[in-house]
């Protein structure tokens, strides 16, 4: 029994550790891979199902653990590495080049030999498209197909690569129904051919489709491993979103009526952006509502769409009942809505500049071009919310970059709480930072709601938002498919309404 | 990349150490060859003033147009991650219509010469926008979009010229270009420093500082805050007009005569180094306007201490050149990380390795 | 068979489209001179004069166009092949042997190339300043090795440099009745080679596509497994060695050494890439393109001054105006098509 483990066990990875600054992002996790089979790794933001996949693929190298291919023990120091030990990724990002032809990519970068054989790519490459069937010519700039077609491009390219473990890194997130089962068979077929695939994805239809094993992830730590049938899907989501410090649950009890009697703050109908599907929505005063939904569920996109982040397409809104256009961020931000970005790194801080300079940022914007805030100012108000908030920091004029995820978060939070807004937008403001600062995050936003702001929510962890949220909105593919309130607010009924089962 | 760079230029001295070090270098290196280099004389010139005199005071005048072009081009290397190339032909430009508008008829009085001056400014502007709207609007690299003008820039100085090298001769231009009775200090650097308080003031009372160094650093966050960057990168461009109406006009003044070919020829190429040796990222976002004037202090002071040495002024290039290697490769990433693994080797070898040693167990 | 070839035409690519426009704005123009003009531009003479007068042009186009589409710069290879052709003659007259001059010119090219490469591509400094320092020492040496004109006065030389090709068949008769043939030089034959040479290392060699795909996408083409740093060094390596080639055809061209040979060579190869749909982020680009690039910047030149603007300043500005046409039209047409791909 146990040698016939050994045979069938394709990679092992024990122990996995991963530290990076202020952040423990893998601890103790382990993860088996067997031969000729599908593996779901599932886990929300944070989870550190990404940081495991990078570790695999040799883009990170792990702090302490051991990973094994075939029983032997290996070390992966580079993407070029994890290639030639038989581990292909496709990200959901393209890695290919868009202005090569579709032959040119699959064959680049592993061909033996000055001189290209292009006929013989392209006929290879035809065969391979053909046999997948890839809806390609070999011949055809790369840039010139759907993102689709690129993805199962790179798929193509894995495959010939004759790979034994293949990750396909959110591989679905750009396909269409179509689309999604054609890749299902080439997994399928790949799994015939004994190849051992690492499935990430955040829909969790088609984790029940064509996975044989789920391991889940959660804040950096193993869950467990489960097969597929054995494993509910409401089940799936409670261990995905997990029921943890209990510490907290005596946070913003008993508030949740009040709202009915505010005045609405912002009313938005048939809301649309270049990524959000229309909706509806609207916010009281000193409310604290959240958009809830899995990641690609829409959340994001559609407090974007209120933002104006997005190019806004349609819908009409109202603030305090008049009508108001919010086009552009700025738009937002007179009319005294702020709004934390979920990509701390891409859209929130500049990295180089001073703590003080990101505190004042949105402040500045909004007190015009010509209307500094004079040096003194600026240095009272980050000392202010240095220590409102906590923040730790060398001093004010450390650049943010070198702050930790959860204090690099805080300085956005006080560079909005500087503007006084009215309404603030908080797109995963706990992602990726410790616990204590979670918690000291979700006080304020409660704090916050007293004083008559209103906030809306997001998160990946439901506990949380059922600490702080009145009301929740829920969304899957795109759509609000629920909004619970009073009674609901509970932790079943959320799940039931996301995987859903909602009644 | 951009990250390990800038990692290196937010400690200590910062960016301003390897163009402060260059320079302690070359007053050493000047101080053994020479101890009387930097002796500074009170004389009188031909016109009977009372000037002052010496190879540093000639060093810091000789800067004058490159450290006011510098201060512009910073700006524009902030905002959009690449060099404005063709600020030697809009200098050129510049300087012509400073001259034409001087010897439009009647005699040249203060009046006239500050709307010279004006209309330099306007036209150098003009071309800023020109430039700035290929960058901002078109999304074009600021180098491709500023080919175009480098090429016809100088042509067009000649149309205006009419192809001839009109001189002026005026007490009031030779005293901008070279000094003001009564006062020793050249003029030249006189309009540096004031030039230097203007971008100060500007940065006081504007937002500019913030908001460019926001757009070069994170365009993205910098839109989710509300900076329109189209509009920040077309004031630079524009900021940098000024700049070169400034340094063209200087030019002229100096020599009391526009020629089109040579005013500031291959300044463009200083520009960009002093930006670069000030320590200021090629690729855009942190600056320090300082850094880039002592950058241009720098190149100044190499090509006045090969001249010193007897080095022709067409053979300094090559020294040049080799300094320039030397600085850059000095503050290149890859050297720069490689010493720090070594130093923090050197400091945390210990709690490293017991560190590791925990992880294992 | 035929129906099978129809169907497997592919739209242009990025590169092709550019160059296409490149090579019809090229013709069109071409041929509205002839109309207009007539006269020279009549004979096949005309041509051949424009490809004498800009073959070492064209050899450092090619190699400016490679590193252009690696995503590099280069702006050393005008002052490069300056201090080429200045060595060079300076090493003839003193008795040197045209095969080592060759040896010469190739071996500066190269070292150049090599410090520019390993600079870049492995102490990763940004390559603007890198080849403006290049530029600049090779500038200096040029007036350290003679500030005046040196004239050639190798015999052996001379005889190579007046060695043109003739082709009877494509010569006119002059006004006073002689017949003249065409004359091509050996420089012309060499920058020939050289952009065959590298339209098929850029088509068929694996260095030359790995150049195209780093200039593509930098991390896609890392995670396909391609070596960055070395084909950077290789785009700045046959640069330099492209320079040199040039130089030794400049000198044969103009048979002397001056400081101010090939000024402003730089921004022309600039020009002649861009106009023949070389990107300056890299990935799109051929040599084809840049060598009609390179022949319509001196179109335009021949034209002006066939209108009768005489005044050097016209040809600038015209150069100027075309530059400007061209980077609109590229940003447009791309712009146009990645916003119908979208949709």
């Amino acid at each position: 029994m146990d040698s016939k483990m050994q045979e069938s066990t394709l990679l092992q990875m024990r122990h996995i550790e991963k530290r990076f600054p202020g952040v423990l992002a893998l601890h103790n996790v382990d993860f088996t891979l067997r031969k000729g089979e599908i593996h779901a790794l599932m886990g929300e933001n944070g989870a550190g199902k990404s940081t495991l996949i990078k570790i695999l693929t040799g883009v990170y190298q792990m702090d302490g653990g051991v990973i094994s291919i075939e029983g032997e023990n290996v070390s992966i120091r580079s993407p070029q590495d994890a290639q030639n030990k038989g581990i292909s990724t496709v990200y959901q990002e393209i890695t290919l080049c868009p202005n090569l032809t579709v032959a040119e990519n699959m064959f680049i970068g592993r061909e033996s030999g000055a001189w290209i054989k292009r006929k013989d790519y392209e006929q290879r490459a035809d065969e391979i498209l053909k046999s997948l069937g890839i809806p390609a010519r070999s011949t055809q700039q790369l840039g010139s197909c759907s993102l689709a077609v690129q993805q199962m491009v790179a798929i193509a390219r894995a495959v010939d690569m004759k790979c034994k473990v293949l990750i396909l890194d959110e591989p679905t997130s750009s396909l269409d129904d179509k689309e999604v089962n054609m890749l299902f068979d080439l997994m399928r077929d790949l799994k015939k051919q004994g190849v051992g695939i690492i499935f990430v994805t955040h829909f969790l239809e088609q984790v029940y489709e064509v996975s044989d094993r789920i391991t889940v992830l959660r804040n950096g730590e193993l869950v467990g491993e489960y097969l597929t049938e054995d494993l509910p899907q409401v089940e799936l989501v409670a261990k995905m979103i997990g029921k943890e410090l209990d510490e907290l649950s005596a946070l913003g009890e008993g508030e949740e009526e009040k709202e009915s009697v505010k005045e609405v703050f912002y009313e938005a109908e048939g809301l649309s952006s270049s990524d959000a599907m229309p909706f509806d929505f609207c916010i009281h005063k000193g409310e604290v509502n959240g958009f809830t939904g899995l990641l690609g569920s829409g959340r994001s996109e559609s407090v974007r769409a209120i933002f104006g982040a997005d190019k806004v397409n349609g819908g009409a809104v109202k603030i305090k009942g008049e009508p108001v256009k919010i086009t552009r961020p700025i738009d937002a931000m007179k009319h005294g809505i702020g709004y934390l970005a979920e990509d701390r790194k891409r859209d929130g801080i500049i990295a180089e500049l001073s703590v003080r300079e990101n505190i004042i940022l949105a402040l500045q914007v909004m007190n015009g071009f010509f209307k500094p805030i004079s040096r003194s100012e600026s240095e009272a108000f980050a000392d202010e919310y240095i220590k409102v908030l906590n923040i730790k920091t060398a001093s004010r004029e450390t650049p943010v970059g070198s702050l930790s995820g959860g204090n690099q978060q805080k300085v956005i939070l006080a560079r909005w709480l500087l503007t006084h807004p009215d309404y603030l937008i908080l797109d995963e403001p706990t992602r990726g930072i410790d616990v204590g600062t979670k918690l000291e995050i979700q006080k304020l936003v409660l704090k916050l709601a007293e004083e008559g702001v209103s906030v809306t929510f997001i998160s990946s962890e439901v506990e949380e938002m059922l600490r702080t949220c009145s009301r929740l909105i829920v969304m899957r593919d795109r759509h609000i498919v629920g909004e619970l309130k009073g009674r609901d607010l509970n932790q079943s009924q959320v799940m039931k309404t996301i995987a859903g089962g909602e009644a | 990349m951009k990250k390990e760079k800038t990692k290196f230029f937010s400690t200590g001295l910062g960016q301003l150490t390897i163009p402060l070090v260059a320079i302690f270098l070359l007053v050493i290196f000047n101080l053994i060859r020479d101890p009387s280099f930097f002796g500074i004389v009170l004389g009188h010139n031909n016109d009977g003033n009372i000037v002052l005199s010496g190879n540093l005071i000639s060093i810091i005048n000789g800067a004058s147009e490159l450290a006011v072009l510098a201060m512009g081009m910073t700006l524009v290397t902030a905002a959009c991650g690449g060099q404005d190339i063709s600020v030697g032909a809009a200098a050129a430009i510049a300087g012509s219509v400073f001259v034409k508008v001087l010897k439009s008829g009647g005699s040249i009085g203060g009046g006239k010469v500050l709307i010279a001056f004006i209309a330099a400014c306007v036209v150098a502007m003009l071309f800023g926008t020109f430039n700035g709207t290929l960058v901002a609007v078109f999304r074009i690299q600021p180098m491709i979009a500023t080919l175009i003008l480098y090429t016809c820039g100088r042509s067009i100085a000649y149309w205006i010229n009419g192809g001839a090298t009109p001189t002026v001769s005026s007490p009031i231009i030779t005293a901008i270009g070279g000094f003001i009775p009564g006062i020793p200090v050249p003029t030249p650097i006189i309009i540096v420093v004031i030039v230097a308080i203007l971008f100060k003031l500007v940065f006081h009372f504007t937002s500019l500082e913030l908001f460019t160094q926001s757009v070069g650093i994170n365009g993205s966050a910098a839109r989710l805050n509300g900076i329109n960057s189209t509009f920040i990168k077309l004031l630079s461009f524009i900021i940098l007009g000024v700049c070169v109406a400034v340094s063209g006009s200087i030019g002229v003044s100096r020599l009391g005569l526009i020629n089109h070919e040579t005013l500031l020829l291959d300044i463009e190429m200083d520009t960009i180094l002093a930006v670069a040796i000030g320590g200021n990222n090629l690729g855009g976002g942190k600056f320090r306007i300082s850094g880039s004037i002592i950058g241009a202090y720098v190149i100044q002071m190499l090509t006045v201490t090969l001249y010193a040495m007897k080095v022709s002024s067409t053979d300094v290039k090559a020294y040049k050149a080799i300094v320039i290697i030397l600085l850059v490769v000095i503050g290149s990433p890859v050297i720069k990380s490689r010493f720090e693994k070594l130093m923090s080797r050197f400091k945390n070898g210990r709690s490293e390795i017991s560190a590791k040693g925990a992880g294992e167990s | 068979m035929k129906k099978d070839k129809m169907t497997r035409r592919e739209p242009l690519t990025d590169t092709q489209l550019l160059m296409s426009i490149t090579i019809g704005i090229f013709m069109v123009m071409y041929i509205l001179a002839m109309i207009l003009f007539g006269g020279g531009f009549l004979h096949a003479q005309q041509i051949f004069d424009m490809l004498n007068d800009n073959a070492s042009l064209i050899i450092v186009s090619c190699g400016l166009t490679i590193v252009m589409i690696g995503g590099g710069i280069d702006i050393s290879v005008g002052a490069v092949t300056s201090l080429v052709v200045m060595s060079c003659v300076l090493y003839l007259n003193n008795g040197g042997n045209i095969f080592v001059s060759i040896l010469l010119a190739l071996g500066i090219g190269l070292a150049f190339g090599a410090v520019h490469g390993f600079l870049i591509s492995y102490l990763e400094i940004q390559p603007f300043i890198v080849t403006l320092a290049g530029m600049f020492f090779a500038r200096g040496m040029t007036t350290i090795l003679s500030v005046n004109p040196q004239k050639i006065a190798h015999e052996g030389f001379l005889k190579l440099m007046d060695a043109k090709l003739e082709i009877g068949w494509l010569g006119y008769v002059a006004k006073n009745g002689n017949k003249v043939p065409a004359r091509i030089e050996l420089g012309v034959i060499v920058a020939i080679v050289c952009v065959a040479v590298i339209f098929i290392v850029l088509k068929y060699v694996r260095l030359g596509r790995n150049f195209y795909a780093m200039g593509g996408n930098q991390t896609s083409a890392l995670m396909l497994g391609i070596n960055i740093k070395r084909t950077r060094f290789l785009s700045y390596l046959i640069s330099g060695l492209l320079s040199g080639i040039s130089g030794y055809v400049f000198m044969m061209h103009t048979g002397a050494g001056n400081a101010t040979n090939a000024a402003g060579m730089e921004m022309n190869a600039i020009a002649s890439s861009i106009i023949g749909g070389t990107l300056l982020t890299g990935g799109v680009g051929n040599v084809i393109g840049t060598f009609f690039g390179a022949m319509t910047l001196t179109t335009i030149k021949k034209i002006v001054v066939s209108s009768g603007l005489n005044d050097p300043w016209w040809q600038s500005i015209t150069t100027g105006g075309m530059l400007c046409f061209f980077i609109l039209l590229q940003s447009v047409v791309l712009g146009r098509r990645a916003a119908k791909k979208k949709n």
